[in-house]
């Protein structure tokens, strides 16, 4: 795999929800890419998007949404394309039920849900899970899928995973119920990992144990993970490189030291701030961001953050969309405020 | 993504107030403040039961069988005014007469008429045989004066919807539905029996819910051995199988009561099986309940238990009451109907559908006079209706069971 | 589990002298008795009895005595397999029972299966295929079956049997068979009658439990467990059937140790309308005549069912869901 090719390249991705009472625009126009072996964090508010994202890219949005334009383009190793034969195929025009897709989702693409305790079965054994996913991708008999699930139950440091395959998952505690999780995910070596949100239902300690984990897999593996959260420090100790959403929409993408060191667009900047920081004295204000989230069907025009934006400039960014654009060699912004004229 | 005006978690008080435009009422990221507020007005919440009745009036379905069940109720309310003859008066030699279809225009014009009946004596049996007599036009008007009877018991009058000209005589008879064995108006007898019906149903869900709430609020809001010996009650009853209880206990009513005492008894008897899955229902709802931040907030600040239960936890699920009561109402009136259908609910003289259901309960008579099935349409769709109904509630009450 | 189980069975005597007694009162709750009742009828047909004739009649039926000194003779002689007799009929009702029960069990059980094949399928169906045409269809076709009062479709279905084939669809057997031993004919003849009250029967339970089906599978299908199997890569009818359908039937199938007494008694209405030779008819006849004997020991069994049926019905569901299992 060409580390200097993406593996996975969503542009422009737009997917709708369509309700009675009007479109909700989850997702407008992102674009960003993943590198082979590249920790990629997007982060954002509840609602930014983030999540109808990565369902997308997994082809899992139900009704009514609805991918309604934009191109996901993934390098994959098991399925080429139709037309021209080539290892580099659009995900959204496949069948999202289909072979193919199927084929990618689980096997190449995995996922790591935001709540493991609920998306684990209840009535079926972890061992009859993890098996199960095994071998809906690999060949394998019976046994071999059983030893299979007890190595990789392992190498998330599961204790005595010959015993936790026979439990069910509300037998386990939170740290073991997410590693069980993990193993599921990783039990076909995919090369993109897509966590959403996996460290949001635990406590700190576990969420230590559990980034580090996922950090020495990914090593391991060489895999790629796209890892979805809302909090910024999770972000700096385990992303590559980071993308900031808003309102469905791409604010600023880069590596993350510099996203952190440099934040180039206001809304970063106002995250940042926004931190509460143990050193400062107390009594201190918590900074917040002014304003609050839309509603979802009434959008502002122009660019989403106007509102709240301190950097507002009254006729350009209530006019026209700003678009994600390179403002130096690493970083890129959609903000007025870098746009050439 | 659900639109974000949907508040109706939480106490009835906070959702008459307006949103507050301060940042003093959050802490946090999120507030209104200085900055452009054209994009981020305040919302407005509207209190509990009008956003169940929004959402109850997008059901068309739910609110057509709404007004179907207020037309019914209106019958059951004036059964007189709807009855065009004597629902008791019955005439020997008109027995059987067939159903005289009530036609709306007579040569181009609106001018409501039935066709009239001959009837001819049949040489074997010697009973009187009719047949409908296209021939003899009978025009009907509306608002005409009739026998009397008394509105609501009190106020007495004689004007009823529909009637013939002259009045019904024994050359012009006007039976609507077609008569009984006894010469008996089928109408008349359905729009009373509509009546006691409904009235049944209805009686003995509003017994049912006090029981069940009384025994489900004690049961979950109390705990302990109360809700012990309750939760083993209701085990007890609910396993019971319900027909066979239901027709030993009614087949138990001595035969020489009144009308109004068996009434009341049968009322009774479909009630005190038919608690048990409300009680439950609110029982699982007061135990989640008890729980809930809002509950523990009204006790810290010193409310009262019995504030605490009506002004704060009742409201939250008033509305799945009244939708599961609304359900509850045609189980009611079909196990009355098939009851007083085998002889062991209310008995003649009483009228009620499943009382004039016990004329066609052999094939003798369907075959003779189809028309006595008709009562049982009328339960068909008083049901249909109603579950409807219940249904539209439900889901208006609870959107978040999609 | 076993000792769940066990627990339960211990509990079953206790409930069964319960219910017995409350069998008892039920029967007894009818002022008067069977003699009563008994002169009734002999003063409609124009005979009388005098004082004396009353009473004897009374102490040979055991009448006169305490209302608890009946109840034991009633319970120590059920308990020894006596079921007394009937006073109606004049015959052991053992002997009354075991005629109706093989047909009443049938009738049962063939209810029982069609229900559940048509049920759970179009459940399924309309959930996971919701809005859809089928889905508007088949939720008609339930509100419809739940409104329709089962007796109303038997009559309703004999009226439209006579008035369009002039056929009469009462009973169970055609005339010649009714009496004769049983042979494979004469089975086939059954077949050819019992299908009509089977399906009126499993229109009604079929409406019902299809649109409990109905709902909750819809509840279930958007659970996260769900979409992590289509994550996984399962293909769709798979992973319905596998996750959520198992999750959704749970509830459903701890309902059918409550079959059991359904299967006696469900059919009461229709099998009296119908004019079947089953145990239903024969309920509501004793109740009407009072013959306390033969409707005590009917209710009693039914009783017994029930109790046996929620037994059925907790131990599946243990079986079924592990987390109550582990509870207990």
């Amino acid at each position: 795999m060409n580390p200097t090719e993406p593996l996975l390249s969503v542009q422009n991705l737009k997917t709708y929800f369509f309700l009675d009472e009007g479109i909700v625009k989850a997702v407008d126009g992102v674009d960003f890419d993943v590198y082979p072996g590249q920790v990629v964090g997007i982060v954002g508010e509840s609602g930014c998007g983030k999540s109808v994202t990565i369902k997308s890219i997994l082809r899992l949005t139900q009704k009514p949404g609805r991918i309604v334009e934009g191109e996901i383009l993934f390098r994959s190793q098991l399925v080429t394309d139709a037309d021209s034969g080539s290892d580099v195929i659009d995900l959204t025009t496949l069948d999202p039920h289909g072979r193919r897709m199927r084929a990618i989702r689980g096997a190449e693409i995995a996922m790591i849900p935001q709540e493991p305790m609920a998306s684990f079965s209840p009535v079926h054994t972890v061992g009859n899970q993890l098996t199960e996913a095994i071998q809906l991708h690999e060949d394998v008999n019976d046994d071999e899928a059983w030893r299979i699930a007890i190595e990789r139950l392992h190498e998330v440091g599961m204790p005595n995973p010959e015993q936790r395959m026979d439990a069910y998952s509300w037998e386990l505690s939170g740290g073991l119920r997410q590693r069980a999780m993990i193993a599921m995910a990783l039990s076909c070596n995919p090369r993109l990992l897509i966590a959403d949100e996996p460290t949001t239902a635990i406590d700190v300690t576990t969420q230590a144990q559990v980034l580090n984990l996922l950090r020495s897999l990914q090593k391991m593996y060489d895999m790629a993970i796209i890892f979805i959260t809302h909090d910024l420090g999770v972000i700096a100790q385990v992303a590559d490189y980071v993308v900031v959403m808003y309102l469905g929409r791409v604010m600023e993408t880069g590596p993350v030291d510099d996203i952190f060191h440099n934040p180039l667009h206001p809304y970063t900047k106002a995250l940042l701030k926004s931190i509460p920081s143990i050193y400062s004295p107390s009594g201190t204000e918590l900074p917040t961001i002014e304003g609050s989230i839309p509603h979802p069907f009434s959008r502002p025009s122009g660019c989403p953050f106007y509102p709240r934006c301190e950097a507002f400039m009254p006729g350009v960014c209530n006019a026209s969309d700003p678009e994600l654009q390179s403002v130096n060699e690493r970083q890129s912004a959609s903000c007025f405020l870098y746009e050439e004229k | 993504m659900e639109p974000v005006t949907d508040l109706d978690v939480g106490p009835k008080d906070i959702h008459d107030v307006e949103v507050a435009e301060t940042t003093e009422d959050w802490t946090g990221a999120i507030g209104p403040g200085p900055g452009p507020i054209e994009d981020t007005e305040a919302i407005n919440v509207a209190p509990n039961w009008k956003l169940v009745w929004w959402r109850f009036k997008k059901h068309k379905l739910a609110l057509f069988s709404g007004a179907v069940v207020i037309v019914i109720a209106m019958v059951a309310m004036f059964p007189g005014f709807f009855a065009t003859m004597e629902p008791h008066g019955s005439r020997a030699t008109m027995s059987f007469v067939p159903l005289q279809r009530l036609r709306f225009f007579h040569n181009g014009s609106f001018s409501p008429y039935v066709y009239g009946v001959v009837g001819a004596r049949n040489p074997e049996t010697l009973r009187m045989e009719w047949k409908i007599d296209e021939e003899q036009i009978v025009p009907v008007a509306f608002f005409v004066q009739g026998f009397e009877y008394k509105v609501l018991g009190v106020i007495s009058t004689d004007i009823h919807l529909l009637g013939t000209a002259e009045g019904p005589t024994e050359e012009n008879p006007f039976f609507l539905l077609g008569s009984d064995r006894l010469g008996r108006d089928q109408w008349s007898r359905l729009m009373y029996g509509t009546r006691v019906s409904l009235s049944i149903g209805l009686v003995s869900v509003a017994v049912s819910v006090f029981l069940g709430v009384l025994m489900g609020g004690i049961s979950g809001y109390f705990g302990g051995v109360a809700d012990l010996i309750i939760q083993r009650l209701i085990e007890l009853l609910q396993s019971l199988p319900a027909i066979p209880i239901w027709m030993a206990l009614t087949a138990s009513l001595p035969r020489d009561w009144s009308v109004e005492k068996t009434y009341f008894a049968i009322t009774l008897i479909l009630a005190l099986i038919g608690w048990t899955t409300l009680a439950r229902e609110v029982r699982g709802r007061f135990l989640v309940l008890r729980e809930e931040d809002f509950v523990v907030a009204a006790k810290l600040s010193g409310a009262n238990q019995r504030r605490i239960i009506f002004r704060h936890m009742v409201p939250t699920f008033s509305s799945h009451i009244i939708a599961a009561a609304t359900l509850a109402v045609p189980v009611m009136i079909i196990s009355e109907t098939f009851l007083s259908f085998l002889g062991l609910g209310l008995r003649p003289p009483a009228i009620s559908w499943g009382v004039l259901l016990q004329e066609a309960q052999n094939l003798q008579s369907i075959a003779l006079a189809p028309w006595l099935l008709l009562p049982g349409v009328a339960v068909i769709i008083t049901v249909l209706a109603l579950n409807i109904l219940g249904d539209g509630l439900r889901d208006a009450a609870d959107p978040y069971s999609h | 589990m076993v000792q769940y189980i066990i627990k339960r069975l211990l509990l079953l005597p206790l409930l069964l002298f319960i219910f017995s007694v409350f069998a008892f009162v039920l029967i007894q709750a009818p002022p008067g008795d069977f003699v009563t009742s008994y002169i009734a009828e002999l003063a409609a047909s124009g005979s009388s009895v005098d004082q004396a004739q009353i009473d004897a009649l009374r102490s040979m039926y055991g009448l006169d005595q305490p209302m608890y000194v009946q109840y034991f003779h009633w319970m120590g002689r059920m308990l020894h397999g006596d079921l007394g007799a009937s006073l109606d009929w004049k015959r052991p009702i053992a002997e009354l029972i075991r005629e109706r029960v093989m047909l009443t069990v049938l009738l049962g059980i063939f209810t029982f299966a069609l229900t559940w094949a048509l049920a759970i399928p179009i459940g399924i169906i309309s959930a996971t295929k919701q809005y859809s045409f089928l889905d508007y269809f088949f939720t008609v076709f339930n509100y419809i079956g739940i409104a329709t009062p089962t007796f109303m479709t038997a009559l309703i279905l004999m009226w439209l049997a006579f008035s369009w084939f002039g056929v009469s669809i009462t009973g169970l057997f055609s005339p010649e068979y009714v009496d004769a031993p049983w042979t494979l004919a004469k089975f086939i003849d059954l077949l050819k009658h019992i299908w009509l009250p089977v399906v009126i029967l499993a229109l009604d339970g079929t409406a019902r439990l299809a649109r409990i089906m109905r709902a909750n599978l819809l509840d279930e299908l958007n659970k996260p467990y769900v979409e992590m199997a289509r994550a996984k890569g399962m293909s769709e009818w798979r992973l319905v059937l596998k996750y959520p359908v198992r999750m959704a039937l749970n509830p459903l199938i701890s309902t059918i140790g409550w079959y059991l007494p359904l299967i006696f008694s469900g059919s009461v209405i229709v099998a009296t309308v119908l004019n079947l030779p089953t145990i239903g008819p024969m309920l509501l006849r004793s109740l009407t005549n009072q013959d306390m004997f033969l409707a005590g020991a009917i209710i009693m069994i039914y009783l017994f069912l029930a109790i046996i049926g929620t037994l059925i019905s907790d131990i599946l569901l243990a079986w079924l869901d592990p987390r109550i299992r582990m509870e207990s």
